[in-house]
């Protein structure tokens, strides 16, 4: 769970105006609107996205530039998207994806009408 | 499925994407952009149209100088398709993409292909936990977002942009604990033999020059010839341990970033089944093109570093040129117009070229960064170590392909991206060979991944 952030703006970085709220394995965040899922977990203290289903080893972005896949969790529902490529949205709910066990458990997690048509 | 007709279908909104797509539009041809970011800049000009001034000032001229692009593309009449996924193109010029939660599809005349560069993998003890990234990751995040480690961060590696992000770092106020050059003064002088043509590119040197000035009056700690890089941790990065100078190092950090030079991004020239040769001098697979850009697949073309790395304004150039190459192919201009048009462009592009001998011999990434110790991950997707495949190689896996067979390498939700280059090498070395001979994935759309609601709603 959240830790000291490992990402935090930079001195002569204005606050950002606009901020949006979603949560990360059901916990709320504030965010800025306009970032990357991936930017903005970095920048609340999330270190660990997703487990491995192999070895379930924990994993945390890479690349940032949707080359490595290492920053995949599940948006809304919709488990292996790559956050380094999701602009965050007010609402949004997010879920790391905890290896082998989590590819099993899926379907089952997401409620009915959950599912973006 | 319906598909839409188009001149020119472009991938990728880089220098070389932007560059080609307002110049074929100039030349009076009907051309559709597609871009998967939000905003158009590619990796090198990440942001640029959504960046603060302040922001850009920080990141220097190099990177503003990315606005005329875009300020020339939002000027001109392509059509710029940004949160575009393309995941297919075919040889009879199809180029399929992911927007909107649906898959389109564009029949176009020609294709021009602008995909860009990737960060090498750098495999080292250690590389996949959490905090440990590529340079490149860290300042996709400074440009795009304005953020930045929030501890005292370690630089490894080598290469221009490794230097450049601790250059943006100490304008930005933000602490480095040290750089860890795996550089060795002797590096230098080995490269000797390219320094005239790369005294010629003046600009180019002077600037590297000075980035390491101000990273050395930052008082920022400089390990050269560092060898044995691991990254020490459990659940996260906690220390960069290696050797300098024949004394072990152990710096302690949450943050290390990674940098071994940039690679051309070849998914879909692979996928196309171009021919590819390995450059010895680039330690990379390239295309292989004619002077216009264009593959072995006739009407398709590829700019920029997705041919070869030549950096950003270089690629600008060879987006101009493919387009002149396409404009006379589809007889929007003569033979002559192109040659004529195509010749101060081909001058300056050489003297933007002339540095890369001397980078590519100085910055050679080690061998030992490139072909790991067994104990280390080579696919990060599967968990395949360097020790395994070597053990696919002693049961006869001749090449990348057979890996996935033996061991699921490769085969991740990656596609073999990050792992390519890697395996290549090891597999090449463990069976005496070169890299050519072994070859490399076969890779296969889709190139993005997509579900198959996305692909039935089409």
């Amino acid at each position: 769970m959240p830790t000291d952030p490992l990402f935090q703006p930079v001195a002569s970085e204005a606050r950002s105006p606009r901020t949006v709220s979603l949560s990360f394995n059901d916990q709320p965040l504030m965010v800025p609107a306009g970032s990357t899922v991936a930017a903005a977990l970095l920048m609340s203290g999330i270190n660990r996205f997703r487990a491995t289903p192999v070895s379930e080893a924990p994993r945390a972005p890479y690349c940032m530039m949707g080359v490595c896949f290492d920053c995949l969790v599940t948006v809304d529902g919709v488990p292996n998207r790559q956050s380094c490529l999701v602009e965050v949205a007010a609402g949004m709910r997010i879920l790391a994806q905890e290896g082998a066990r989590d590819l099993l458990l899926q379907p089952a997690n997401i409620a009915p009408g959950e599912v973006q048509p | 499925m319906s598909a839409e007709s188009v001149d020119v279908a472009v991938v990728g909104a880089g220098p070389a994407g932007m560059a080609g797509a307002v110049a074929l539009a100039g030349l009076g041809l009907q051309v559709v952009l597609l871009d998967e970011q939000g905003s158009p800049g590619g990796q090198v000009y990440r942001g640029i149209t959504l960046a603060p001034l302040s922001r850009r000032d920080m990141l220097g001229a190099d990177y503003a100088r990315g606005n005329e692009l875009a300020q020339a593309l939002a000027a001109s009449a392509v059509r710029y398709e940004k949160g575009a996924a393309v995941w297919q193109v075919t040889r009879d010029h199809q180029v399929s993409y992911l927007y909107g939660g649906r898959s389109h599809t564009l029949n176009a005349n020609a294709v021009l292909l602008a995909t860009g560069a990737m960060e090498r993998p750098f495999p080292i003890p250690g590389w996949t936990l959490p905090g440990v990234m590529s340079a490149g990751a860290a300042q996709i995040l400074l440009k795009s977002s304005g953020l930045a480690p929030s501890e005292p961060v370690v630089l490894a590696g080598c290469g221009p942009l490794l230097y450049l992000l601790g250059w943006q770092y100490v304008r930005a106020g933000v602490p480095i604990k040290a750089l860890v050059d795996t550089t060795r003064p002797e590096d230098y002088w080995h490269a000797r033999r390219h320094l005239s043509a790369a005294l010629r590119a003046w600009p180019y040197l002077r600037k590297g020059l000075e980035l390491m000035r101000s990273l050395r009056r930052a008082g920022i700690a400089h390990y050269r010839g560092a060898e044995q890089l691991a990254v020490e941790g459990t659940e996260a990065a906690a220390a960069l341990t290696f050797s300098a100078a024949g004394k072990p190092v152990r710096l302690a950090t949450r943050c290390v970033l990674l940098h071994q030079g940039v690679v051309p991004n070849i998914q879909f020239s692979q996928s196309l089944r171009a021919r590819h040769e390995w450059d010895a001098g680039q330690l990379c697979f390239s295309p292989v093109v004619d002077r216009w850009g264009e593959l072995d697949v006739p009407g398709i073309f590829v700019a920029g570093d997705g041919a070869g790395i030549g950096g950003a304004q270089a690629a600008a150039l060879q987006g101009r040129l493919a387009a002149l190459g396409i404009a006379s192919q589809l007889n929007a201009l003569s033979t002559a117009q192109r040659d004529h048009q195509a010749a101060p462009l081909r001058a300056t592009l050489a003297r933007h070229l002339r540095i890369r001998p001397f980078l590519d011999a100085v910055y050679q990434p080690k061998e030992e960064n490139r072909i790991p110790a067994d104990g280390v991950m080579v696919c990060r997707c599967e968990e395949v170590t360097a020790g395994a495949l070597r053990g696919f190689v002693a049961l006869g896996c001749a090449g990348p392909n057979q890996a996935k067979a033996f061991g699921r390498c490769g085969m991740g939700p990656c596609q073999g991206r990050l792992c390519g280059l890697t395996v290549t090498e090891v597999i090449a070395k463990a069976r005496g060979v070169s890299p050519g001979d072994v070859g490399y994935y076969r890779i296969r759309p889709p190139i993005k991944p997509i579900t198959l609601g996305e692909l039935a709603a089409e």
